[in-house]
């Protein structure tokens, strides 16, 4: 298992702020897209990308790379500035976000950009893809030590897709398969639990032969552990449900079902007016939600 | 005459030989197989009736069963072939591509994903099994998607081919089989390529009318018979075979629609979006000409023995001939 630091956490943390920092700026210039679930995933994009992944950002498709397979594309901010910042791509281009002729597509293109895996945006298809990835690894590296990490929503486990792809990635027992699940609980309907309930979640995904590990998705040396453990597993694939705030990191966005689909500006004005959105969001997470103070930075 | 190069009882008019089409995707999957270790083989619950089952039993480490789930099955198969697999994905047309469509148009087509994809069952000749296994849409469904290949073998040999034609072509192949007994048309020599569109019958010289038939699929001998008819009248008969649906052969068609005084084309699929609608878009664009669009009008299937359900939806040799007559008639 690969230990971090609380020297590591930190610098780990004050990384993820910065890519919520770009995910804030993105949204407000493409003045559309989503903001909750890139802003609560932030965390376990930047540990990933910045620790436990084995990637070369200058060699995109290197063969043995591990492979991140986004399902739910919609969060695709967060994919796309954790990749600028870990060198794929300048981290200028992130503005282009959404707009005529970018490379950054409203859901990813996997032909459009360096470090994608895969094109996605209808959900539920990620993990199918995810579990392709490592049959396909098993047939020509049965010990391979390569692992597919496949991020989900929750509210996407709604797809039937998904429960079919569960099926057989038990009966394969892929132990190199990990997924991820983001149970930020809301969905753009509304919450989880009133659109469609989930729970017993743990139990459901156990009955399905995984191996089921609940954490809280920004205690960023938690999910280090979770990851770990999971890569330990070798009889079965493994689940993580990391429980995140949605919105997590801007405080007058956080737990509300209505961030899900709109960006800063676009949001519920209850809280913030749609004027001060972006200033507000971008000010929250500068000052660590008010914690330092501007004039220290 | 017919095309030097088709079977032989097809050219002596003697009864042809009758073979499932399917049956020269599981030849072609394990000859294919053989010569690529890349390839790889998927099932939904249909091993057997798909003609998977033969490369299942030779290569067992290369064949992936998934359950009766076509939606994985799609995107699983984008998955290997983003790791170097080719993978090729066999069920029925009805459910895939009919359920599974999205999964292929953004995992394996928006992907530019080689990914071959086996629709058995296609047409109303699937027969007893009704209108819910009947594939009649799933040539407008594929052709649509941007990246996609269309192929639609007429029989066992030209299915034979497009299957080891499609693991050497990289990107996605959609091909399209039948079910029943097809009559076997032409011969393991015969020539067969992506793209490209073969004159299966050259209407005779010295007759100032003639019918050009345009045809897709297992309905060729039914053209051919057709031809063979009504060149015993005062009519000049030509048959154009499009075993690749896209690309579209458009010198192919150019020449056979100046030949030609009038069209028909003949298909066992909605003539909406099917065969009769490539023809007909891209000759109204660039030749226009009277064409007639004979295949399933807008309706469903039902069940019924294959012949039988040909003659109900006018796609026999009798209905095809009577509507030729009648059209040319008025």
């Amino acid at each position: 298992m690969h230990y971090i630091t609380s020297a590591d956490v930190t610098r780990l943390e004050l990384k993820a702020n910065e890519i919520r920092q770009s995910i804030i700026e993105m949204l407000y210039e493409a003045k559309s897209g989503h903001t909750a679930g890139p802003l609560d995933m932030a965390d376990i994009f930047t540990l990933l990308y910045f620790e436990v992944l084995r990637h070369d950002a200058t060699n995109p498709n290197w063969e043995d790379r591990d492979r991140v397979i986004l399902s739910n594309g919609h969060i695709c901010p967060v994919l796309y500035a954790t990749l600028a910042y870990a060198g794929y791509f300048p981290i200028e281009e992130l503005m282009t976000l959404r707009k005529f002729g970018s490379r950054l597509q409203g859901h990813p293109h996997r032909e459009s950009l360096p470090g994608i895996e895969t094109s996605s945006g209808p959900l539920g298809s990620g993990l199918s893809q995810a579990i392709g990835m490592a049959l396909a690894e098993r047939i020509d590296n049965p010990y391979s030590a390569k692992y597919f990490y496949c991020l989900t929503g929750d509210g996407e486990l709604n797809e039937g897709q998904i429960w079919e792809a569960l099926m057989l990635a038990g009966k394969e027992k892929l132990h190199n398969l990990i997924m991820i699940i983001d149970r930020n609980g809301i969905q753009i309907d509304g919450d989880t639990q009133d659109v469609m309930p989930l729970e017993p979640l743990a139990e459901k995904l156990e009955a399905f032969n995984f191996d089921v590990q609940e954490v809280d998705g920004h205690n960023i040396r938690a999910v280090n552990d979770a990851i770990g453990k999971a890569q330990a597993v070798y009889s079965q694939p493994s689940v993580i449900i990391a429980h995140t705030i949605a919105a997590k990191g801007v405080d007058v966005f956080e737990r509300d079902f209505r961030w899900h689909g709109n960006p800063p500006g676009k949001g519920p004005e209850d809280r913030v007016p749609r004027s001060e959105q972006e200033k507000v969001a971008l000010l929250k997470l500068r000052t660590l939600a008010g914690t330092i103070s501007l004039d220290d930075l | 005459m017919f095309a030097l190069h088709l079977d032989e009882k097809i050219q002596n008019n003697s009864a042809p030989l009758q073979v499932p089409s399917r049956n020269g995707y599981g030849e072609g999957l394990l000859e294919a197989g053989k010569r690529d270790e890349r390839i790889v083989a998927l099932s939904a619950d249909l091993t057997e009736s798909t003609r998977t089952l033969p490369f299942a039993e030779v290569f067992p480490k290369r064949f992936i069963q998934v359950g009766i789930a076509e939606q994985n099955m799609a995107s699983v198969a984008a998955g290997m072939s983003a790791m170097g697999k080719i993978p090729f994905i066999a069920s029925y047309a009805m459910f895939s591509p009919g359920r599974n469509w999205e999964q292929i148009r953004t995992t394996i087509a928006y992907n530019n994903s080689n990914v071959k994809i086996i629709g058995a069952h296609a047409g109303v000749s699937v027969g007893p099994d009704g209108a819910t296994h009947q594939a009649i849409e799933d040539i407008a469904l594929m052709r649509v998607i941007p990246n996609m290949v269309v192929l639609a073998p007429a029989d066992i040999h030209e299915a034979r081919k497009a299957t080891l034609l499609a693991a050497k072509y990289d990107g996605p192949v959609y091909i399209r089989l039948g079910r029943s007994d097809t009559p076997v048309v032409t011969t393991p020599e015969s020539p067969f390529a992506i793209g490209q569109a073969e004159v299966f019958y050259t209407k005779k010289a010295g007759v100032t009318k003639s019918v050009g038939i345009i045809t897709t699929g297992t309905l060729a001998y039914n053209a051919l018979q057709v031809a063979v008819e009504l060149e015993k009248g005062d009519l000049a008969v030509g048959v154009l075979h499009l075993a690749t649906i896209k690309p579209l052969d458009t010198d192919a068609l150019d020449d056979f629609s100046a030949d030609h005084d009038i069209i028909f084309t003949i298909e066992e699929h909605q003539i909406a979006g099917g065969l009769g609608g490539v023809v007909a878009e891209y000759l109204s664009e660039h030749h226009p000409k009277r064409i007639i669009r004979l295949g399933i009008k807008d309706m469903f299937g039902q069940s019924g023995e294959p012949n039988e359900l040909l003659a109900h939806y006018g796609l026999d040799v009798k209905s095809i001939i009577n509507t030729i007559q009648q059209t040319l008639a008025f």
